[in-house]
């Protein structure tokens, strides 16, 4: 980091003093002031800044509610409900806690397909876009063991069955299960450590984003084109351009999260979570959240315990293989006819994927989870591949700017000097 | 948005210009209200919470079994509370102690209920860092605090430091001679 | 293209078929009907003289089988819930007896309640509530409103979600329409002894039998003497109901006032934000007024 190209130039002696000792505000200066940002970025870009704002919020009010939560299979419950009843707006906090979850994943699924419909997953970006899919998987992590925690009937059979899915791993399943049980079964070890971890990976979550944010910043962001910046007429700097536009998209995205939290606040959660945990009574539907619907649809699609489980872990991994399955050079769907009409077709499989996954798996459902399991793999491993090598992309602007503005036609004024539009691809 | 707003001010154009000016400013003060009340429950959810507050509802402590000269610890709202009985001895000690003696001057007679001054009601802990002094310890025979050595006489009051004041009287009153109401005085519950 | 398009749609209605004609049977109960409470909606607030009856309700009916362990006497004068006053609640909690201590002779012993205790349930623990009702504990009540709910089925539950359309009283229309849910069996459904025959109960066995009736609860009358509401079993439901939704959400009509100007705060502000961010990239977007130079020097 120390190597970074900066234009800050410190004015004050203070300032001097302390930059050629820690360089930090030069650093955030050409991250997030100076920083070349493509100036066609549609709103889909602005939820990286709505994701950091959610880990933010979710972080900050899960410090604030384990200040009054107690972690244990006696108490859990009742010192939610304490939280809810008698903590000076902890309904608020908890709210804001439960339905943070959600909007942090209805944030990261935007991002997620945004990333796939443009392409940006391709090279030079695939570190960055591992980096992603790390943190993908620990959000998942987190929400399943923050889930746990209220200690209702869901959080209790969901720890149970998704324990379990662990122990079908070969070799290692059960010690693994035992290891997160701490006993022989979930109970009053486990939501300890559960509350521990779930404590932790927010964290880890945070470090990973600082390297993903450190790896945009090294490659540049892509851009509905597709094609990087060739001169700082391409280009704005990030502040204040893509900083207000971040902040104006955040605020929106906040009304859709006030709604939940003050109108809806039970709306993605489940009845049966108000249920004290009860290790003799399953409840009838068993689903987990809406976000890991697709995922557990998948799970249920295969008969066998271990092949489901590796399917599963598969559908996410497979992700991560996104960038070399790819065989087109063209990055954004926007010039890619065909393979676009299949990234539509693999997003409403997706979306069907979850519907069955809040569903029984019994007859027509099981037979569709199938059919759509099937869809969604041959859609990295036949389709990203086969289709890059067979089809014609449309011809691609000559520059950012020239998508913009349409061909030919010479504009004035422009973000940035050459100079600094090319060193993002240049310096670490 | 400091910045957003020193780039309004690189273009100012008159009255465009300052209609700019009072755009940036208006967002400005309402995300920097709006972060001002997000803080807000954050802080408040951290004071007591309301059952914590009902909890600390006002106790009765029945005095009949306390023998003269004997320390009974109680507790009101998480507080340790002494109350002691005291001797003719010590209650004579406490009232004859000259005002100029004292750290913190107050007669025995305003740490007691009138009528009632064989029984001495205080809050238990130092007042110089809340540890617990011992009681019938110490060269006034009152307390002696084992942290940092500050003394208290008959009546609770500190007659060497470090302590800067007495040992607090709780609110109470007398229910009936052998019976005290801690939390409660003259009908009116605690602040 | 056309082609691919059309073949996505036609395998979205191909799996959507497939899967509802099989979710079909999977539906035994009917949906509970749907009632008007005035605590739904934006700005919905519960109907203080309603709770006082389902508190009457419950305090004369359920409670002699359902604890309500996490609601305390102090809660029934906390603002957003019945209105009692201080001095009522303190008498009403003084009316039952909770065990406390140990006392200095290390023995528990029972006591007047006070306004910060919580309702002392009726069976004092779960396997002596299983064992004094055929083998099931009766549900604790206070968070039961939330608890209950029943499935409303694609396209209702994406309208339940949304502004206008919103809908999340279930658990209280299951309530209301259970209580009134007790029939004669359909035709040829054994009922085995223990349980009893009930519409809107999953599976229809339930194990609690019919608890209300018309007239059992006498409310208080107005001033000439007449009542207020009817003394049904219908009327009995919708207050109990009631009741119970505040018990589990106490905060309700704090949560729904906060959360209307907390919106109304945040659109505020993002139309601003609109402008303001129409009006800097005014500098940059198609014609542009000289601020490069300005640009270079700053960054």
């Amino acid at each position: 980091m120390s190597a970074h190209a900066t234009t800050y130039v410190p004015k004050s002696r203070l300032a001097k003093w302390f930059e050629s000792r820690l360089p930090i505000v030069g650093l955030v200066h050409s991250s997030f002031v100076a920083f070349p940002v493509p100036r066609n970025l549609n709103y889909f870009w602005t939820f990286g800044a709505i994701l950091i704002a959610m880990l933010a919020s979710q972080i900050i009010t899960g410090v604030w509610l384990a200040m009054h939560y107690e972690p244990s299979a006696t108490a859990a419950f009742n010192s939610v409900e304490h939280i809810m009843r008698d903590v000076n707006y902890g309904w608020l906090l908890r709210y804001a806690h439960a339905n943070g979850a959600s909007m942090f994943f209805v944030a990261v699924y935007v991002h997620i397909f945004r990333n796939l419909y443009y392409g940006s997953y391709k090279a030079p970006r695939e570190v960055l876009y591992i980096l992603g899919v790390i943190i993908y998987l620990l959000m998942m992590a987190t929400a399943f063991l923050g889930y746990t925690l209220p200690w209702g009937q869901m959080s209790f059979w969901g720890a149970t069955v998704i324990t379990n899915i662990l122990a079908a791993i070969p070799v290692v399943g059960d010690t693994i299960q035992s290891l997160l049980w701490g006993g022989y079964s979930v109970g009053n070890p486990t939501i300890n450590r559960f509350f521990s971890l779930h404590y932790l990976l927010p964290f880890m979550i945070a470090g990973v984003v600082v390297l993903h944010v450190w790896a945009l910043h090294v490659t540049g962001q892509n851009n509905p084109t597709g094609i990087p910046i060739k001169s700082g007429k391409d280009a704005v700097p990030f502040t204040p351009y893509a900083t207000i536009k971040d902040v104006f998209a955040t605020v929106v995205f906040m009304i859709l999260f006030a709604w939940f939290i003050f109108y809806q606040p039970n709306y993605l959660g489940h009845a049966d979570n108000y249920v004290p945990a009860n290790p003799a009574v399953t409840p009838a539907h068993i689903v987990p959240e809406w976000y890991f619907l697709p995922f557990y649809a998948i799970l249920r699609a295969v008969p066998d315990k271990l092949g489901g489980v590796i399917l599963m872990f598969g559908a996410v991994l497979i992700l991560a293989f996104a960038p070399w399955l790819d065989t087109s050079r063209v990055r954004s769907c926007n010039y890619r006819p065909i393979y676009r009409q299949f990234f539509w077709v693999f997003l409403i499989v997706c979306v069907v994927l979850g519907w069955l996954g809040a569903k029984p798996p019994e007859g027509g459902y099981v037979l569709a989870a199938r059919i759509c399991t099937a869809y969604y793999f041959a859609h990295f491993l036949i389709v990203m591949p086969l289709v890059g090598l067979f089809e014609t992309p449309k011809a691609l602007p000559g520059s950012i700017l020239e998508s913009v503005t349409g061909p030919g036609k010479q504009v004035s004024g422009s973000g940035l000097p050459t100079g600094a539009a090319a060193a993002p691809t240049t310096k670490g | 948005m400091a910045n957003t707003a020193a780039t309004g001010d690189a273009t100012p154009h008159g009255a465009e210009g300052t209609r700019r000016d009072f755009l940036f400013l208006a967002t400005g003060a309402g995300l920097a209200v709006g972060a001002g009340a997000v803080a807000w429950p954050f802080i408040a959810s951290m004071a007591p919470d309301a059952a914590t507050i009902a909890a600390g509802a006002p106790i009765e402590v029945d005095l009949a079994p306390i023998q003269e000269g004997q320390i009974i610890n109680v507790f009101w709202r998480g507080k340790l509370i002494f109350v002691r009985s005291r001797s003719e001895k010590e209650i004579k000690e406490a009232q004859d102690v000259k005002m100029s003696e004292l750290i913190d001057p107050q007669p025995d007679s305003a740490r007691v209920k009138e009528g009632h001054a064989k029984w001495l009601v205080v809050y238990g802990n130092c007042t110089h860092l809340g540890c617990v002094p011992i009681g019938h310890q110490g060269q006034y025979e009152g307390w002696s605090c084992p942290c940092h050595g500050s003394l208290y006489d008959t009546s609770g009051r500190v007659r060497r430091g470090p302590a800067p004041t007495n040992l607090p009287v709780p609110p109470y009153a007398f229910q009936s001679d052998t019976k005290i109401r801690i939390g409660e005085e003259g009908g009116k519950a605690a602040a | 293209m056309k082609a691919t398009r059309l073949l996505a749609a036609s395998l979205l209605a191909v799996l959507l078929g497939t899967a509802a004609a099989s979710a079909e049977d999977a539906h035994g109960s009917p949906q509970p009907p749907r009632v008007k409470w005035s605590f739904a909606g934006v700005f919905g607030k519960f109907d203080q003289a309603q709770l006082q009856r389902g508190f009457q309700v419950y305090k004369e009916v359920c409670s002699s089988c359902h604890s309500m362990k996490l609601v305390s006497f102090r809660n029934l004068a906390e603002p957003g819930g019945p209105d009692y006053s201080a001095g009522q609640v303190r008498a009403l909690a003084a009316t039952y007896q909770v065990k406390d201590g140990p006392n200095d002779a290390g023995e528990m012993f029972e006591r007047p309640g006070r306004a910060a205790d919580t309702f002392p349930p009726p069976f004092p623990n779960d396997q002596a509530a299983a064992s004094a009702n055929g083998g099931k504990a009766p549900p604790d009540f206070s968070v039961l409103a939330k608890a209950r709910t029943f499935e409303r089925g694609f396209p209702w539950f994406v309208f339940d979600a949304l502004p206008f359309m919103g809908y999340s009283e279930q658990g209280v229309d299951y309530i209301h329409a259970l209580l009134n849910g007790y029939e004669d069996p359909s035709e040829g459904k054994e009922v085995p002894a223990g349980t009893y025959y009930n519409t809107y109960y999953p599976g229809h066995l339930i194990a609690m039998p019919k608890p209300l009736s018309d007239g059992q609860v006498t409310y208080a009358k107005n001033d000439k003497g007449e009542p207020v509401v009817p003394e049904t079993v219908d009327q009995y439901s919708r207050d109990v109901a009631a009741f119970m939704a505040w018990a589990a959400e106490p905060h309700l009509e704090a949560r729904k006032a906060l959360g209307f100007r907390v919106i109304l705060f945040l659109i505020l502000l993002s139309g601003l934000l609109y402008y303001v961010k129409k009006r800097v990239w005014a500098d940059v977007g198609g014609e542009v007024h000289g601020l490069q130079p300005e640009l270079h020097k700053t960054y």
